[in-house]
This record gives structure tokens, C-alpha cells and sequence, in this order.
């Protein structure tokens, strides 16, 4: 059940139960839950509210070992898509997060960010980031390299989520437990391939090759 | 230093998703542009993990003071009438979301975007750029002060015209929250026509829509509409009933 958001409790009062909602139901509530706000497409103007001048720049410019992610994003025609944006969040090499969410505490490593973002105006995008470390799964285990995606564009009423493996890490990929959730043929979809200077990861939105999306 | 050890197991929050008959779907028939783009198959569900519960500091370097008023631009003021546009952030638990990044970008009084791909022959105004920053405070509150911008026509079918509307783009705590988004003004008559509002199953709708606040109008300057924005929340801690012998 949700409740109109425009009617929010005093920030003192946070955890009031709905009108009307009562206990002795016999089954498990929760605390008030607001409705959330419905998502919408960033449409064709994105470059005026989102463009940052270090936008792509998820570790700084010159940091050593350094690498580049780039490709590009394809409609169900297989025309490039010039007007979509690319975000990305990721682990340092290490393993951590830049993030005081982290339960283990915020991790911090020269020059990275472990976010950017770029557009595809120019038929591709690219960032510069550090290659990721292993992540723990939280279950004792531990994942794959893996950068978490989200495309935005004209077109896409919601953003789309994936994720970029990578393609020299095939060990960690066959142990990593989204990746073995998937067919052969659709986990070949997230693994970037290795290039001169990164690694090259082409989003497909729709057709044969269609790229896994993920619901986070 | 993390290092690469799985470790212990580890107590991650975990981020509510709205109910799918609440959500605006990727696609819409109505909505052209999604024919091509919006992905066809089922999204396969992925479980919190640390990547997913973390997410970016944006913090206030990339906010400077002017960027709350975007009726300033370029040594002059931006025609139109002004608005202050106002509410709070919050999670779907009611707490307020602190020190997060709210990005705006809008069309001006003229319904025209200070872009190159809007050819829409309204008049561009020197003194308005569409672009807006602000950081909510330590309650999770945000203001900033425009023009209320125009109605626009696009090409999604005879006579399509968009609804006022302002975009919005948020950073919670975690990258689940992520949030783009736009803002509605109360009794549009353009509703009815847009598909893109029409996304919106009829049921959230009027989450999208603000309201208009005759309490926060500036005396001999402005008008007021306040927007509260709600992001995914966590299940924290649900407490069971006291007569509850037979649930999990
Ligand atoms: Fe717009």
C-alpha cells in the first residue's frame, strides 16, 4: 500500500503507520512506505542539465594503469543512438567503494571516483576508470570485476541497468554468480572485450543481440 | 584497504522496489520513440550486492550558489514568470534524504530549450540557460528559483504538445535510488494528449504533478510550487504484529 507523497509526516514523526492501518492484522507491516516518485525519459535536451566537464572521468586523467571504456549503443534498428547517456559505478582495484554505504566502511584510492558519466554524441562514449577489483557477493563468495551500468535516453522511459564484465578475466567470470545465472549466449552480452588502450562494451537495447538488462 | 577478500558475510540494506502496476514502464506503445529503444525481453532480476547498495558522494564542488537561480544568466534576467520551486527528498521509508545532488534543466518561458536540436521557432532568451543545481539540505530539502517554462510541441504525432514540465535528475545514497525524472504543474491541459505522462500508470500520476503553494509565494516577486520526491527506500527492520503465531 502506498500513500500520496505530496502528504509527507513531520520529519520528527517518520515512522507513523498509514491511516487506517492497524495492528493485530496478523500479518507483518512495515514502516510507512510513500509512494515513489514515477521515473521519466531525460528526452532529447539531457546535454543541458547532466554534462559535466569531468563527466567522464571516473578515475583522474593520467592515473597509471588507467584504461578506457568505450562503445557504443544500438536501437532495435541497429542504428547507433547519438543522444543516450552512460553512467557508470564501480569498485577500485582493491575492492572498494568510494561510498560510506559500504558496510565496511568508505574506501578511498588515489585519484578515482568510480563513477562517470558520458554521452554518445559523438556515436560512442567513453570513460576513463581503474579496472575494478573483486567485489564480496555478501554470501562469503566473491564476484567478477564488474562495473554497474546505467542508459539513459530519448525513448527510455526508465533507465536500463547492466553490467560490464571483462573478457581477460575468465576465471572470476566462471565463478561469479550473476554471470552463471545466465545462457552462454546472453552472458556473452557483458563481457567487454580488451582494446589498444581498454576495453570496448556495446550496448544492445534491442534485437538478437540484445544486451542483459538488469531489475536492481 | 579492503583488499579482495570475500570476508565475513555482510548486512546489506536492501532497496524496495515499487510494484510494477505503479511503475513507469521502459516501453510505450503511445510514446514512438520507445519502438526501437526500449528493450523487448524480460529484465533479469539482479540481487543487492555491494555495488548496488553503494553509490557516489556528489557533493557541494559541483554546486555554486547562482545555480539555484536560473533567473539570473548572463548579467541579466530571464523573461518569464517567476516560480519557486520547492520540497523535500525522500526515501519511501519518509526519511528524508540529506546532502544529495538534484540536477533541473527545463525549456524557457517560450517552450524553447537552449539546445541544437530544438528547432521549435519560439524565441531563445539571452538570459536563460535551463540549467539548475542544488544540494538538499541536512532534512533532505531543496529550492531553487526560474520561470515557469512553456508548453512545447514535438513530433510524436499530429499536433503533439508537451505538458510544462521541469526535468529532474537524483543521486540518493545508493545506486538503486538513481532517478531521472520529470516534474508536472497542477491541471495542465495538455495532459491528456502526452504520452509521456501517460506512462505513468494512472495511479502515480499524481506523484508527478506539484502543487501550487500560495504559502511560499515571495511578496512582489514570485509564485510558488512545491514537488516532494520520493526515492526507494529500505526495508528496515519490519516489525511484526503482536498477534502474529503464523508469519515467517
Ligand atoms: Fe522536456
Amino acid at each position: 500500500m502506498t500513500t500520496d507523497p505530496l502528504h509527507v509526516p513531520d520529519v520528527s514523526e517518520p515512522y507513523q503507520p498509514l491511516p487506517g492501518r492497524t495492528r493485530h492484522t496478523g500479518f507483518l507491516t512495515g514502516p510507512l512506505r510513500l509512494g515513489t516518485s514515477p521515473s521519466a525519459t531525460v528526452g532529447p535536451y539531457l546535454a543541458i542539465g547532466l554534462t559535466w566537464p569531468d563527466g567522464i572521468w571516473a578515475a583522474e586523467e593520467g592515473t597509471e594503469g588507467g584504461v578506457w571504456l568505450r562503445g557504443r549503443v544500438f536501437d532495435g534498428a541497429g542504428d547507433v543512438v547519438p543522444d543516450a547517456m552512460v553512467e557508470t559505478w564501480q569498485a577500485d582495484p582493491d575492492g572498494g567503494f568510494p561510498s560510506p554505504e559500504d558496510p565496511r566502511g568508505a574506501a578511498t584510492y588515489p585519484g578515482f571516483r568510480g563513477f562517470a558519466r558520458a554521452q554518445t554524441l559523438t556515436g560512442e562514449f567513453g570513460i576513463f576508470t581503474l579496472k575494478p577489483g573483486r567485489v564480496p557477493d555478501g554470501e562469503g563468495g566473491l564476484q567478477a570485476p564488474h562495473v554497474d551500468v546505467s542508459i539513459f535516453a530519448r525513448g527510455i522511459l526508465d533507465r536500463v541497468v547492466t553490467r560490464i564484465y571483462f573478457a581477460d578475466e575468465a576465471d572470476a567470470n566462471a565463478e561469479d554468480v550473476v554471470l552463471r545465472g545466465l545462457p552462454e549466449d546472453r552472458r556473452r552480452t557483458l563481457v567487454a572485450e580488451r582494446t589498444d588502450d581498454g576495453y570496448r562494451f556495446d550496448v544492445h537495447l534491442q534485437g538478437d543481440q540484445e544486451t542483459v538488462f538488469f531489475a536492481v | 584497504m579492503t583488499g579482495t577478500t570475500s570476508g565475513s558475510r555482510l548486512h546489506l540494506p536492501r532497496y524496495l522496489r515499487e510494484d510494477d502496476s505503479l511503475r513507469t514502464p521502459v516501453g510505450f506503445p503511445d510514446y514512438k520513440s520507445t519502438g526501437l529503444r526500449a528493450p523487448l525481453r524480460t529484465p533479469v532480476d539482479l540481487p543487492q550486492r555491494l555495488t548496488e547498495v553503494t553509490g557516489p558522494v556528489l557533493g557541494e564542488d559541483r554546486v555554486k550558489a547562482e545555480d539555484a537561480d536560473l533567473t539570473l544568466r548572463n548579467g541579466g534576467e530571464a523573461v518569464g514568470q517567476r516560480i519557486l520551486v520547492y520540497g523535500r527528498v525522500l526515501d519511501s521509508d519518509g526519511r528524508p534524504v540529506p546532502d544529495a545532488l538534484v540536477e533541473v534543466w527545463q525549456a524557457n518561458a517560450g517552450g524553447r530549450y537552449r539546445h541544437v536540436v530544438d528547432v521549435f521557432p519560439a524565441p531563445l532568451d539571452p538570459h536563460f540557460d535551463g540549467l539548475g543545481r542544488v544540494m538538499t539540505d541536512s532534512l533532505g530539502r531543496y529550492e531553487f528559483m526560474t520561470i515557469k517554462p512553456g508548453a512545447y510541441p514535438w513530433g510524436n504525432h499530429h499536433n503533439a504538445w508537451r505538458p510544462a514540465h521541469i526535468h529532474f535528475s537524483l543521486f540518493g545514497r545508493a545506486f538503486t535510488q538513481r532517478l531521472v525524472t520529470q516534474m508536472y504543474f497542477p491541471d495542465d491541459q495538455l495532459f491528456g494528449q502526452d504520452p509521456i505522462f501517460n506512462a505513468i500508470p494512472a495511479a502515480a500520476r499524481h506523484r508527478a504533478i506539484s502543487q501550487f503553494s500560495l504559502e511560499r509565494t515571495v511578496d512582489n516577486w514570485a509564485l510558488a510550487f512545491e514537488w516532494n520526491i520520493v526515492l526507494r527506500g529500505t526495508d528496515q527492520t519490519p516489525f511484526e504484529t503482536e498477534d502474529d503465531g503464523d508469519v515467517a
